[in-house]
């Protein structure tokens, strides 16, 4: 009889399905994996030491880069974590423009990765709808903050400005005409709030959209159902959050269990999935993006009547405003005291989580009362999810491990930090 | 909520008279420090009592506290002087070291009856550093401690796979220790003659941009003085 023996496969850090740059070590017995062993670190910028270096302050826009598709979810962690031990109550609009981001933001990484999970196991026309409202939420960013992606937009006492009053605008070019640009800029003409409600109304029926792609395709559930099944009590042992729990049938969302800013006023509701394999998890998605809408809703209708101040009066903590800077001494001291040393945080230790779009995103802070963090540790979602990857692929054919690692939501700029 | 963090305040108080001390916690947090002898024994229970019922190990950080409460610009009673550039780095001014250095936390959840628990334990003292794996407990600990080893060098007993996890293979040091430089020991370059990359030292100089520095700050006093949990919650 012929020899046969396993065969070890590399799987990245160059594959277009290993997201980003995961190197997957796959021992084979012809199509079926029996090991499977993930090397990561390719990204590793050793964020946290970064962070031991530099005030407060610089560190926030680190935190942009960690999920670099869900950027203020791990800010909110972050100004959340500083804000415990300075002790400091965030302003009410402040919270709801906090609230209304986390909920962009969702959406910003559920559409990406529906896009991305779809194109890995053979939907293309998906990812191409998903990108298209994922365009307009990008603007949305850029009219706040400046940037399409790394916003930079939390501060600890609050939000760095107001909501604009107007959305950028297309410009006729060469290659569009007055009238393609007059056509593109109709829901721009008003403020960010009314671009965001305009949004908020025809988002749904592009939900629909996917999910007609989708959810009872056949050739999406043949992909999808059965696979990568985590049962409830394995979910909980290694430390899955999020999505990733709520599929294995686990009603579990901070938002509702442990509400911090105004998720206490909101109203939604928290899907969960019945068998936890990977086509649970996408429903669960899928719903939490309509979920997402409703809260950005109510987020927009609460500040359209109510406004007041995004950021704490606090000159120890937040800036004073460049003109006061310009003709107050005080103001002055202020501010070169904040942008050369910062503030120093009381010493402490805390825990700060919010319920990122892939799970909970904590940050562990140690500050023995200096300018700088004595420690910061990212608890990321991804990382309890990629290390049980060999638990979930064990057995499965090779073509299911893309699949599975579409389902976790791999990014691996907070995997690797 | 407050009362909540009450109850298991004082539950864990009452099971674990002999093995846990309350750590100075923020209202809202409840934190305990717990030996590494008593460490799988205590975990164990609080996975298992119903009472406590912490299902998920949520995460697990490696902490040097080596430079602790120490400065690079001493601002007080300098005037005569004049404040120095504030440019030394601490680890020119170390004193003796502390006596205990390395420490794990472990931040715990438990969803059935949704509260949250910080563990501390330092690790036995020599080098390396040594405490016992949690693994068994939670399997979610794996690739956590596989971390704390890789970037602080704490060794995890009964581990099942202590392997680097982050850092280059063939990496030298643990890299998140606070007296491993900023700047790294080594880098990288194209070797034109060998036609390959190589490893050199480092050609560039350690700074210090915005110097580290602890101010006394009377706002903060209240938060600052060293609360029991018990009593940080019923404020």
């Amino acid at each position: 009889m012929a020899d046969i023996h396993n065969f070890t496969l590399n799987f990245g850090p160059q594959h277009p399905a290993a997201h980003g740059v995961l190197r997957l070590v796959l021992e084979m017995e012809g199509e079926v994996i029996q090991k499977a062993d993930p090397h990561i670190g390719l990204l590793h910028r050793a964020t946290e030491k970064l962070a031991e270096s530099k005030p407060f302050n610089q560190s926030i826009p680190y935190m942009d880069r960690l999920d670099y598709v869900s950027m203020m979810c791990n800010e909110h962690a972050y100004v959340m974590a500083i804000e415990k031990l300075l002790g400091i109550k965030v302003p009410e609009r402040a919270q709801y423009i906090r609230v209304m981001f986390d909920e962009i933001t969702r959406i910003l990484n559920h559409l990406m990765w529906l896009g991305a999970h779809g194109l890995d196991i053979g939907a293309m026309t998906v990812f191409l709808y998903a990108f298209r409202e994922r365009e307009d939420l990008m603007d949305v960013y850029e009219a706040v903050s400046g940037t399409r992606m790394h916003a930079a937009y939390y501060r600890p006492g609050g939000v760095y400005r107001e909501l604009p009053e107007s959305m950028p605008k297309y410009q006729p070019s060469k290659w569009r005409s007055q009238a393609d640009v007059s056509r593109l800029n109709e829901r721009r003409s008003g403020s960010m709030l009314d671009f965001i409600d305009d949004f908020c109304a025809r988002f749904p029926a592009n939900v629909d959209e996917y999910e007609t792609l989708l959810t009872d395709n056949r050739i999406w559930k043949q992909r999808t159902v059965n696979i990568g099944v985590v049962s409830p009590e394995r979910a909980l042992q290694l430390g899955f959050t999020g999505p990733m729990l709520r599929g294995s049938g686990i009603e579990w969302d901070l938002r509702k269990k442990q509400p911090y800013e105004v998720y206490d006023r909101m109203e939604f509701d928290i899907p969960v999935g019945v068998n936890g394999d990977c086509y649970d998890r996408y429903l669960v998605r899928v719903e939490e993006m309509r979920q997402s809408n409703r809260i950005i809703k109510q987020c927009v209708d609460w500040l359209r009547k109510h406004p007041g101040p995004v950021m704490l009066e606090d000159h120890k903590v937040s800036a004073p405003k460049r003109e006061e800077m310009k003709g107050d001494m005080e103001s002055l001291i202020h501010h070169f005291k904040l942008f050369t040393e910062g503030y120093c945080v009381p010493a402490g230790e805390t825990y700060a989580a919010v319920e990122a779009p892939k799970g909970e995103f904590g940050i562990y802070l140690v500050s023995d009362g200096a300018n700088k963090p004595y420690r910061l540790k990212c608890r990321a979602p991804g990382f309890p999810h990629l290390a049980s990857l060999e638990e979930m692929v064990k057995g499965h054919l090779l073509a299911d491990v893309v699949a599975v690692i579409g389902t976790q939501d791999i990014v691996f700029g907070e995997i690797d930090r | 909520m407050s009362s909540r963090i009450e109850t298991l305040a004082s539950r864990l108080s009452a099971r674990f008279a002999q093995e846990l001390r309350a750590l100075p916690a923020l209202p809202g947090d409840v934190a305990f420090e717990v030996d590494a002898a008593n460490l799988l024994a205590v975990c164990k229970e609080l996975r298992d009592n119903a009472d406590f019922g912490f299902e998920q190990l949520i995460d697990l950080a490696g902490v040097d506290y080596l430079d602790y409460g120490r400065e690079e610009w001493n601002t007080l009673g300098s005037t005569a002087t004049g404040f120095s550039r504030g440019v030394n780095r601490i680890k020119e001014t170390v004193g003796e070291p502390q006596n205990k250095r390395f420490a794990v936390t472990y931040q715990l959840l438990s969803i059935s009856n949704n509260w949250r628990l910080r563990l501390r334990s330092f690790t036995d003292e020599g080098e390396p550093p040594v405490i016992d794996s949690v693994v068994e407990i939670w399997s979610g600990a794996n690739w956590f401690e596989r971390e704390a080893f890789d970037l602080y060098g704490i060794m995890f007993r009964n581990h099942p796979d202590l392997r680097r996890i982050l850092t280059d293979y063939g990496f030298i040091g643990h890299p998140f220790r606070k007296d491993f430089p900023l700047i790294g020991n080594v880098e990288v370059k194209y070797d034109t003659n060998k036609g390959r990359v190589v490893y050199q030292p480092v050609s560039i100089e350690p700074r210090t941009l915005v110097p580290r520095v602890i101010r006394d700050d009377n706002r903060y006093d209240q938060v600052l003085k060293e609360v029991p949990v018990g009593a940080a919650a019923s404020r």
